[in-house]
């Protein structure tokens, strides 16, 4: 006994070091726990994290769009009766106004990472008898592949294009029998037709997207759709994705412009990652709980078999509060010792997942976020979840009566 | 008149009742007086029920009284909340009970060091070296390191003895120290009782139920249905 710990800590170490099988027990059920959640709280960060990549890999944060065009109801002057009523008007394609003067507004907002200028709209792709309806998007390659993850997704050529040139994706090129080097014929309902070079083939992992997105250099996508000078939307992109909602507020306060963030435009998206986040913590609050009830049983019988060891050590000058401090340390050291082991096998579990969890390309099913500070959260809570659960035991411990309980 | 200095113990129409206010309400004890001496070395008898526990429980301030004022060298003590009860009963009241008397998860050193480490909060030097004195006074030097419950009851009880011991106190209270032993051991412990009664002018209160052995106490208190009997000094004794 020659440590420096004090009374209470000599004693709660011995405790549960002579009351081995009591002590492991209790420890392992807290270890599986921690490791339950630190398990499933990586592999929750890491599937968000990775949704919130696949998303923003393939749609710009922040997009600028000219107003809605709104038929304005005749009002008789006075009492505000309807003098007509007027049919919703259809939306023309139609360009953000003074687009250059908003670009270099927005470009010079500090958290703007990236701006482009987009023209999109729809036409079709003719090349013999196969006609396919597309929708085209003209863009700056310079700026527009720093906004999405075209360039990863590039399986073939290059993503570069000139103003002749065009990438289509992998199921467009499959149902035309086409290839990088072939040429292709593209028109619009407006008229505009051009004879464009595929210059690069992009797999978007999507169907959808790979039978039906073309992209076209900006310039030649304003004569197809008519709308020479002018583009459709601006896109943006921020240092943090996160404050996309407040920048596009706030873009659109200053401009007038109808402004769509990706967290708006991903709304449901967003609640479905809520109702994930929620249930983790659900996860989380009954695991511990389920913690906090073993911890205390395990105590309340452990102050039932020390109960004379307690009064002996009440009747040779141990105070209440002692005794009250040394069932509350048992139980903190349990959650602590137990939420230690546990991160290790949490780890552990961790390691080997990322070993089998895995596509056949060799790349993971799903990256796993490691944030080193859950460590220390699981044991800082653990170990005031031990503290907690050895709340009761340890008032039932100070409060025995020294004289019932050596004599009992 | 006693000199104050000299009374270990003062007892004044101590009651105790359980069940206060219930039909099943009984009163244990009905009015102790009762003066110990430093250096006494007291005998209390009498047949089960008669409330020696109980006494025993409230000298020892493990139990309060319902009426009645109780002085521990000098001190009154009713008043006292637990902390100050607690420090009292560390300084001045050494326990050596009949069964279970020492923690299992301990040595029979570390047994001994326990209410000094209690009452300083963490382990010293001072402490090792108070504990090793007592535990050669006791004779088991030898089997200090081991552990407690590897020990036989007589050597068990003699690390109690240590233990009471280790504080210094006024006063040890020991109830029915050699109930479980043989009667050869029981001789071993009364001895060592009585030699550190010799040596250090501590009071003893003992209860026992073994005439023999209350014959070699100074004084013999009776108690029969919670009332002082007889009290008398042991005149073959002293």
């Amino acid at each position: 006994m020659n440590s420096i710990m004090p009374f209470e800590w000599i004693l709660a170490t011995r405790f549960m070091r002579e009351a081995r099988m009591q002590t492991l027990l209790i420890m392992s059920g807290v270890a599986l726990g921690v490791s339950v959640i630190v398990f499933i709280s990586a592999l929750i960060g890491g599937l968000q994290t990775n949704l919130f990549r696949r998303t923003l890999d393939f749609q710009a944060q922040i997009v600028i769009l000219p107003p809605k065009e709104v038929s304005r109801s005749l009002r008789q002057a006075g009492n505000g009766k309807l003098a007509t009523l007027v049919q919703p008007r259809a939306q023309r394609i139609q360009s953000v106004d003074q687009w250059q003067k908003i670009m270099k507004r927005v470009e010079k907002m500090k958290s703007v990472e990236v701006v482009s200028p987009v023209v999109s709209g729809s036409g079709f792709i003719v090349r013999g008898e196969a006609n396919k309806a597309i929708s085209l998007t003209g863009i700056e390659p310079d700026t527009y592949l720093q906004l999405i993850a075209l360039r990863n997704s590039i399986i073939a050529g290059t993503p570069n294009i000139s103003s002749t040139d065009i990438l289509v994706g992998s199921d467009l090129a499959k149902d035309l029998g086409v290839w990088t080097g072939d040429k292709l014929n593209l028109q619009t309902a407006s008229g505009g037709t051009a004879t464009l070079i595929i210059r690069g083939i992009f797999d978007f992992g999507n169907s959808g997207a790979n039978s039906r997105s073309v992209f076209i250099a900006l310039r030649t996508a304003q004569s197809l759709l008519n709308l020479s000078g002018g583009v459709t939307s601006v896109q943006l992109n921020l240092d943090a994705p996160f404050t996309a909602e407040t920048v596009a507020q706030s873009i659109q306060a200053q401009t007038g412009l109808e402004v769509e963030s990706w967290i708006a435009a991903n709304a449901q998206f967003f609640s479905a990652l809520e109702a994930q986040s929620m249930s983790n913590n659900v996860i989380r609050f009954f695991v511990g709980l389920t913690a906090a009830l073993g911890i205390a049983s395990v105590l309340v019988v452990s102050v039932v078999q020390k109960s004379k060891a307690i009064g002996i050590l009440r009747a040779t000058g141990t105070s209440r509060r002692q005794i009250l401090r040394l069932f509350l340390l048992q139980g903190a050291l349990t959650g602590l010792m137990g939420s230690l082991l546990g991160a290790g096998a949490g780890w552990l579990f961790l390691t080997v997942w990322r070993n089998v969890a895995i596509n056949d390309d060799g790349t993971q099913l799903f990256p796993i976020t490691f944030d080193p500070m859950l460590f220390v959260y699981a044991a800082v809570g653990a170990t005031l979840v031990g503290i907690l659960a050895a709340l009761f035991p340890a008032l039932q411990a100070a409060r025995l009566d020294p004289a019932v309980a050596i004599r009992g | 008149m006693v000199d104050s200095n000299a009374i270990t113990l003062q007892l004044k129409d101590i009651r105790k009742a359980y069940n206060i206010g219930l039909p099943a309400e009984t009163e244990i004890l009905h009015g102790i007086d009762l003066i110990i001496k430093r250096g006494e070395f007291v005998a209390l008898i009498g047949p089960s029920g008669s409330g020696k526990s109980t006494l025993l429980n409230l000298i020892g301030l493990l139990d309060k009284p319902t009426s009645g004022e109780l002085f521990i060298t000098g001190q009154a003590t009713t008043q006292l909340q637990d902390r100050e009860l607690t420090m009292l009963r560390a300084k001045s009241i050494g326990f050596v009970f009949q069964f279970h008397n020492l923690l299992p998860e301990f040595t029979a050193l570390e047994n001994v060091m326990l209410p000094m480490l209690a009452a300083r909060g963490r382990p010293d030097e001072a402490i090792g070296v108070r504990a090793a004195e007592l535990i050669e006074q006791v004779g088991l030097t030898s089997v200090g390191k081991h552990m407690s419950n590897n020990l036989s009851g007589g050597q068990q009880q003699r690390v109690a003895i240590a233990r009471a011991l280790v504080m210094q106190p006024a006063l040890v209270l020991a109830d029915e120290p050699t109930g479980n032993l043989d009667t050869q051991s029981a001789d071993t412990i009364f001895d060592l009782l009585r030699r550190v009664n010799q040596t250090s002018n501590t009071s003893f209160i003992i209860v026992t139920h073994d005439p023999r052995l209350a014959k070699r106490c100074d004084r013999i208190i009776e108690l029969v249905d919670g009332r002082i009997d007889s009290d008398k000094p042991n005149v073959a004794e002293s």
